[in-house]
């Protein structure tokens, strides 16, 4: 019931932040503070009964039945006249220390076995895999009545047991964090170094596992103070003691007579299992604020690595990058029939502390019908944010603030949000190819019912007509088996293959626009070439303006007409492809060139007569 | 898709037979001598000999085993020691009671959960806020303490719904939905804070995959990319917390049957208990168990019909 409630990236992020760095950050969360200042309240009333309190919980004086509270007895008198406040500290302590029982026994069968299961695998892994499923399947409130006709009603043996049949969570837990690190480099180097198993389980898979354990830990205690309970208040548990299980049955025997009995014990459970939960809530939200709130892609890092990761902040925008004059004026050179056009387009995520961090600053730049225009730059340069924008993809927390994006003469999208253009234009003007061919198809449906399902919404063709169409285009792509690929599931297929469907995919209604996100990056050099062609071919047959999102400068010679060099998110050059490879004006440019084409030839001089547009370099 | 279902069938009869196994070996291998506490204190030693001999108790435990499975094979699992009614007859009469609660529970969960989780997940805002806090609330409150306050209101003092009592499907629908509206709404607070909260993480997760932004790059609309696309994407996870929310509730079903006084199996349970009634016991273990199987077994269908993946590994 508990294992699912640690999300599966938790484990990593807890590993980049510091363990003392992390506690730190919880003691700042005023949830996570709250819950641990009643927790520690419950466990000193316990501790402090008998100090607190001058009544004896078992003290029965018939006198006093159901006295009603804030008299002499400020919560109140039972039907025996025991104090009811005395009982709820007294009876504390059979719920913490059955707790902790519960607790430590999960603890002590899940973290060895999910460690050796784990970190060496094999048959015991198998073995302790399948038996953890199995007490998962065991319905618990009935294995442990069935096992107090056993052992009798005492607590400690029904705690362990308790524990036992919640050890499958810390288990999993344990297994699953173990597994994710095991194949880390660092791990290999500790091998390597020759460290001992044992020192490597403690000192590298330990300390990743601790804030989910911790979590995790939290539930445990919560779900065995309630399934205490639960025994106690069916009477099966033991009497001999005062517990709030106990005072919930006596009070449900006097429902009719004092209803108001049921209110202090529930409430003294929600408030500590409650507390539990709070507290595991907040360290859950401490270790996933750790993400990053963009994703990172991981890539092989260039020369020049330091511009790379650097994000523009509002207040040097204006100060940044060096712009070659021929990018100057460029909004007045544009060319009144260009298919797209992007003026000053600025893009920014809101940060939680009010700021906005910029990724995209004043782009600006155009397409014509039928023209490639190639849109270069490294990882985190802004190119790919460029091409969200203009499909209106952006994720929820980014957001175009400056410039506008207009299509065909009509504006799409701008700053102030009055246009929303783009969401029309998907699919019927706008072709999106992806980067990742394997994560970009619903591993759900077949590739044919992904193809056919766009064509039936936006085209309206019916479904035999639809099917005919995309196993026309399977075939148009490359793809040699055209019906067994359609009837095929994306985990079925290679990814060159993938990529071919994603083409075929972003071509199916006729767009007139296509945006390549790196559409080769992922693939094997062999395939890169083919795809490349298909591309070259495809964007021809149908005279399709196209921007190609890379930054690999041999895609650029071999299929751009145009290219804009993008850095740190500004627009620091844009010229004729070939006018570019032959004289960078822009020293970043110059780096990103030489750095790339180190010792490579480009792949093959351009011989085709360029298309329509070639008179609007600058 | 064949192999699939016979391998999760295999795995499931293990499972089944195992866990009849360790039940059977671990309450038999009890100290004291249940004829002794049957007869109670006043037999003569003759006589607990004798019921131990009518009981089969003196056989060697091997022997003990294989008559119990191998009739427990045939559906039948002997006799109470106290009520000498045979245990298929008690539990035939008893879990439709708790099956009404039980499986309209799972129902209701599965509804409002999916509801409220995919709401939060897409709108976010207060309903979002709701579904967290909702899930503390759910994890903390104890459902019986639920049905304790539930019954105080809606019963002792505004009247409007029965306290106790079952009445039959069969016999009168309209006051078996009725006698089902408390019991069931005390069990699915707890079942649907943690459910809506599982569908909403699946959800979000599902949202933010490449493949549902492409998707949304070729135009498809967005009433199909949510019910078509992420539903069944997000589906799989949410059935594996609806199996496991199985196994709880037949335990909560339990005490909740005695608030409620309803005959289920949750007295049969206690009183077995109670006395050490180890054929009774026995035989609700393994009818729970297998009923435990079967869920996760449709579950696992489910999944597999849903996830093509699934279906190979």
């Amino acid at each position: 019931m508990s294992e699912a409630l640690i999300p599966a990236g938790a484990v990593v992020a807890v590993a980049a932040t510091g363990r003392q760095k992390l506690y730190r950050r919880v003691l700042k969360n005023p949830m996570a503070v709250v819950s641990l200042v009643i927790l520690a309240l419950v466990v000193l009333s316990a501790v402090f009964a008998g100090q607190i309190t001058g009544w004896d919980p078992g003290r029965a004086d018939l006198n006093d039945a159901l006295a009603p509270p804030f008299g002499e007895h400020l919560l109140g008198a039972d039907a025996s006249g025991r104090d009811v406040l005395a009982r709820l500290f007294f009876g504390a302590r059979v719920s913490l220390i059955g707790a902790l029982i519960a607790l430590a026994t999960a603890l002590a069968i899940g973290i060895p076995t999910g460690l050796i299961a784990g970190y060496f695998q094999g048959w015991f892994d198998s073995l302790s895999s399948w038996f953890a499923s199995l007490l998962m399947a065991m319905p618990g409130l009935i294995v442990v009545l069935a096992l107090i006709s056993v052992i009798g009603p005492g607590m400690v043996g029904v705690m362990v047991t308790f524990g036992a049949l919640l050890s499958p969570g810390v288990f999993r837990l344990t297994r699953s964090g173990v597994v994710s690190v095991r194949r880390e480099l660092y791990i290999d180097a500790a091998k390597v170094s020759g460290l001992s198993d044992y020192r490597i389980i403690s000192r590298h898979v330990l300390g990743v596992i601790r804030a989910p354990l911790v979590i995790q830990a939290s539930m445990i205690a919560g779900i065995a103070i309630v399934l205490q309970a639960g025994l106690e208040f069916l009477g099966v548990g033991d009497s001999s003691t005062a517990s709030w299980g106990q005072m919930l049955s006596e009070a449900f025997s006097n429902i009719y007579v004092a209803p108001t009995m049921i209110l202090w014990p529930g409430l003294i459970i929600g408030l500590t299992v409650g507390s539990l939960a709070i507290f595991g809530a907040a360290l859950r939200d401490t270790v996933q604020g750790a993400e990053p709130v963009r994703r990172v892609r991981r890539r092989k890092p260039s020369s020049v690595e330091d511009t790379a990761t650097r994000r523009l902040d509002l207040s040097t925008a204006a100060t940044a990058a060096v712009v070659s004059p021929r990018n100057g004026g460029q909004e007045d050179l544009e060319p009144n029939d260009a298919l797209l056009v992007v003026r000053d387009l600025q893009v920014g995520y809101p940060q939680p502390d009010g700021s906005t961090t910029i990724v995209v600053d004043g782009v600006s730049l155009h397409v014509d019908r039928g023209e490639v225009l190639g849109l270069v730059g490294e990882s985190g340069s802004g190119k790919s944010q460029t091409a969200f924008s203009i499909l209106g993809l952006l994720p929820d927390t980014g957001a175009i603030i400056g410039g506008s994006i207009s299509f065909a003469g009509r504006t799409i999208a701008s700053a102030d949000g009055a246009a929303h253009g783009a969401a029309a234009l998907r699919g019927r003007q706008f072709g999106y190819i992806p980067q990742e061919p394997m994560s970009n198809l619903d591993p759900s449906f077949t590739l044919g019912f992904q193809l056919v399902e766009p064509m039936r919404q936006i085209l309206g063709l019916s479904r035999p007509a639809a099917k005919a169409k995309a196993l026309e285009l399977l075939d148009r792509v490359g793809i040699a088996d055209p019906r067994r690929t359609f009837d095929a599931y994306p985990h079925e297929v290679s990814g060159g293959m993938a990529q071919r469907v994603l083409i075929a995919g972003a071509v199916a209604c006729d767009p007139e626009l296509l945006i390549a996100d790196e559409p080769t990056t992922a693939l094997d050099v062999t395939v890169q070439a083919e795809v490349l062609d298909l591309l070259r071919g495809l964007q021809r047959e149908r005279s399709m303006g196209m921007i190609m999102v890379t930054h690999n400068f041999g895609v650029l010679a071999d299929i751009c007409d145009r290219v804009a060099v993008m850095q740190a998110g500004r627009l620091v050059e844009q010229a004729d492809a070939l006018e570019l490879f032959d004289d960078p004006h822009n020293p970043y440019t110059r780096m990103l060139l030489s750095s790339t084409l180190e010792n490579t030839e480009p792949r093959s001089a351009r011989s085709a007569q360029p298309v329509s547009s070639r008179g609007t370099a600058r | 898709m064949a192999i699939f279902l016979l391998r999760r069938l295999g795995a499931a009869v293990v499972l089944v037979f195992v866990i009849a196994t360790m039940t059977f070996l671990l309450m038999s291998m009890t100290g004291g001598d249940p004829a002794r506490n049957i007869l109670g204190d006043g037999a003569t030693v003759e006589q607990v000999a004798a019921k131990s001999a009518e009981l089969g108790l003196d056989q060697p435990l091997a022997v003990r085993y294989v008559d119990w499975l191998g009739a427990a094979i045939t559906g039948d699992f002997g006799r109470s020691w106290f009520t000498n009614e045979p245990v298929m007859t008690s539990l035939a009469n008893k879990f439709p009671v708790s099956l009404s609660v039980v499986v309209t529970a799972i129902l209701v969960t599965a509804l409002l959960s999916a509801v409220l989780g995919v709401t939060a997940a897409v709108k976010r805002g207060w309903i979002d806020r709701f579904v967290q806090m909702f899930a503390v609330l759910g994890f903390a409150l104890p459902n019986f303490w639920v049905a304790l306050i539930l019954v105080t209101v809606f019963a002792v003092n505004l009247k409007i719904l029965p306290a106790t009592g079952f009445v039959p499907f069969a016999t009168d629908p309209v006051r078996w939905l009725l006698g089902l509206i408390l019991p069931v709404g005390a069990l699915v607070v707890g079942t649907i804070a943690s459910t809506a909260q599982q569908v909403r993480g699946a959800t979000i997760d599902v949202l933010r995959q490449d493949y549902v932004r492409t998707l949304r790059s070729r135009g498809i609309s967005h009433r199909s990319l949510l019910f078509r696309h992420v539903l069944r994407n997000a589906a799989p996870p949410a059935l594996t917390v609806l199996s496991l929310q199985f196994v709880g509730l037949l335990g909560g079903a339990i005490i909740i049957e005695k608030i409620f006084a309803l005959p289920g199996i949750g007295s049969l349970a206690v009183n077995a208990t109670l006395q050490g009634d180890l054929p009774q016991i026995l035989g609700l273990v393994v009818v729970m168990v297998v009923l435990v199987v079967i869920v996760n077994l449709v579950i696992d269908l489910l999944t597999g019909w849903l996830n093509p993946k699934a279906r190979v590994s």
